[in-house]
């Protein structure tokens, strides 16, 4: 009997390597488990009935192009749209022997903090079902939880691997700008968007992360590692230095389950030896949503001005093609893509382009500097990743600025081209809390260093409890 | 930071969304509200400060000119709503 809710992926690799289970079985497993359980949680949009490697399942964002079957990124403009290639981050999976195990839900184009935005309906959080996943990526993390796939990949423009992951209870990682290829990849918004590993563990994610980083001949804006990607060991902080930025108390938005969670997490990182110190981000907080509101939107605009009924996707009859498209953009998008789009194309308008789009270019120079500063002299800065535990559905979905506050804390880093790393510190109300981890661009083993040591500290239990 | 009516109706023109009165109506005031949140960059004087629309130091990045396969145009055509031979068909323009 293999317990999916328990088994790592690094398990999982190891009981098919030393031939105790093939690959057929474990795919069977986990589709015995979504069958048991996802007609409650809705993680998956569709699934593979067969491996086609000779490894290990993972779960793929319906963002993420697969060869052959629908791809929709939930929303109903793709509905049928089956790709003719793989995306590169598919094509390396597939070739580490990996066997796509389905395709998950999502914020229509990855917009949104709680998967509500999906065409297809929300998902659930597995702690409480009545709760929300997290978003854009609640598919990908609730499956992980929930014991439907042992391990996924998200994509994360300002929080979309990150919050679900700290919303469900397991590490999700943010690579830093440009470590991997968004070749096949839905694009959002293409100064930002990221492809990243989601898991139970640090190991897990790292060793994820070793497979699709990497630069892509057909992504130009690629770069590659400067060093190999290193599976953390080791239990000791020792040496390590952490910052917390000042303004962290005074958030109100951080609840205080949440506060009290991060803060035992930075207790436990001192007892392992780490030095804990401050650091100052003022404008990152103050500016850093409202300038993701007006980059995101605006390239959000440009990239979904491909949508128009001409080459795929469903088409709404008219009588010219003015019409046609008008009308298939209509009826095709939802109501959070329509807001960004006509919020970023008002934003790049003739007459508003310098005031709104302009200007938020110039303050991520900004953040970006603020953010080096901070590091300067540490390993990581530390915050929890996301304000609030999961909120029940429906909580938030008519008030998109109640929404879009659910960033935040991730924003920041993002809009940075930073890496982030997110693992369960705690429950708040019996629900999981997440511990953000940012570090330098290419810092990602540190980071798993850092994430390794204290997840072992933590001693999180990542099934949830009501499942265990 | 109000937008009015008349602006929504011009930027959806813009964005080629043929919107529902309800949805202009929705949009005008959702609009608005997230306006006046974005609108706190313009606090800022940053004449001096170069703007940033990208967040990796790569420039010119340059590949082999070399030819390779395309794709079959079967493949090409097979999500296409409408084809016409080697042509996807589409409504007049006028």
């Amino acid at each position: 009997m293999i317990d999916t809710l328990r088994l790592t992926a690094e398990d999982a690799i190891s009981l098919v390597e030393r031939r105790e289970v093939s690959a057929a079985e474990l795919h069977a497993a986990y589709l015995g488990a979504i069958a048991e359980r996802d007609g409650e949680l809705h993680c998956f949009l569709r699934t593979c009935d067969e491996p086609h490697g000779s490894s290990i399942p993972i779960a793929l964002k319906d963002v993420i192009s697969t060869k052959g079957i629908e791809t929709t990124a939930g929303s109903r403009i793709l509905e049928g749209y089956t790709p003719v290639f793989d995306s590169t981050v598919a094509a390396r999976v597939k070739a580490a022997g990996l066997s796509v195990l389905g395709k998950t839900n999502t914020d229509e184009f990855a917009m949104g903090s709680s998967t509500e935005n999906s065409a297809w309906g929300p998902s659930c959080n597995p702690w409480d079902p009545s709760r929300v996943p997290g978003g854009s990526g609640g598919g990908t993390a609730a499956a992980v939880s929930a014991g439907l796939a042992p391990w996924g990949l998200g994509s994360d423009t300002g929080g979309s691997i990150k919050q679900p992951s700290a919303l469900c209870g397991n590490v999700g990682l943010r690579p830093t700008y440009g470590t991997v290829s968004r070749y096949g990849v839905v694009a959002f918004a293409s100064s930002l968007d990221q492809i990243g590993p989601v898991a139970k563990t640090v190991r897990d994610v790292a060793l994820l992360y070793s497979i699709i980083a990497g630069r892509d001949p057909l992504d130009s804006t690629t770069a590659e590692l400067p060093e190999v990607v290193a599976l953390p060991e080791g239990d000791s902080l020792a040496g390590v230095k952490l910052a917390v930025p000042k303004q962290v108390a005074d958030l109100d938005a951080i609840e205080p389950g949440v506060r009290a969670a991060f803060e035992a997490a930075l207790d436990q990182a001192r007892e392992l030896g780490a030095k804990v110190g401050e650091c100052d981000l003022p404008l990152s907080y103050r500016y850093g949503m409202p300038c993701y509101y007006l980059v995101a939107p605006a390239e959000a605009s440009s990239n979904l001005a491909r949508y128009d009924g001409v080459r795929y996707g469903p088409r709404v009859a008219g009588a010219t093609f003015g019409e046609m498209v008008d009308h298939t953009r209509d009826a095709g998008f939802g109501p959070e893509p329509k807001r960004r789009i006509m919020l970023g194309t008002y934003a790049l308008s003739a007459g508003y382009y310098d005031a709104f789009y302009g200007q938020a270019q110039r303050v991520r120079t900004l953040l970006i500097r603020e953010h080096r500063e901070a590091l300067d002299g540490f390993d990581a800065i530390v915050t929890p990743t996301s304000p609030t535990v999961a909120f029940p559905i429906g909580d938030k979905a008519a008030d998109p600025l109640a929404m879009y506050a659910c960033d935040l804390l991730t924003i920041p880093s993002c809009l940075a081209g930073l890496p982030g790393l997110s693992i369960p510190c705690g429950l708040s109300e019996g629900l999981p809390v997440g511990l953000q981890l940012v570090g330098r661009q290419f810092g990602e083993n540190g980071l798993f260093r850092l994430g390794h040591a204290l997840e072992g500290a933590i001693g999180f239990d990542t099934v949830p409890e009501r499942l265990r | 930071m109000a937008i009015s009516k008349d602006e929504v109706l011009h930027v959806a023109r813009l964005a080629r969304l043929a919107l529902t009165d309800e949805e202009i109506e929705r949009l005008t005031e959702e609009l608005g509200a997230i306006l006046d949140a974005v609108g706190v960059v313009a606090e800022l004087d940053l004449a001096d400060v170069p703007p940033t629309s990208h967040p990796l130091d790569l420039v010119n990045v340059w590949d082999e000119d070399e030819p390779r396969e395309s794709l079959p145009l079967d493949d090409v055509f097979a999500n296409a709503p409408e084809r016409d031979g080697d042509l996807f068909r589409v409504p007049p323009t006028t």
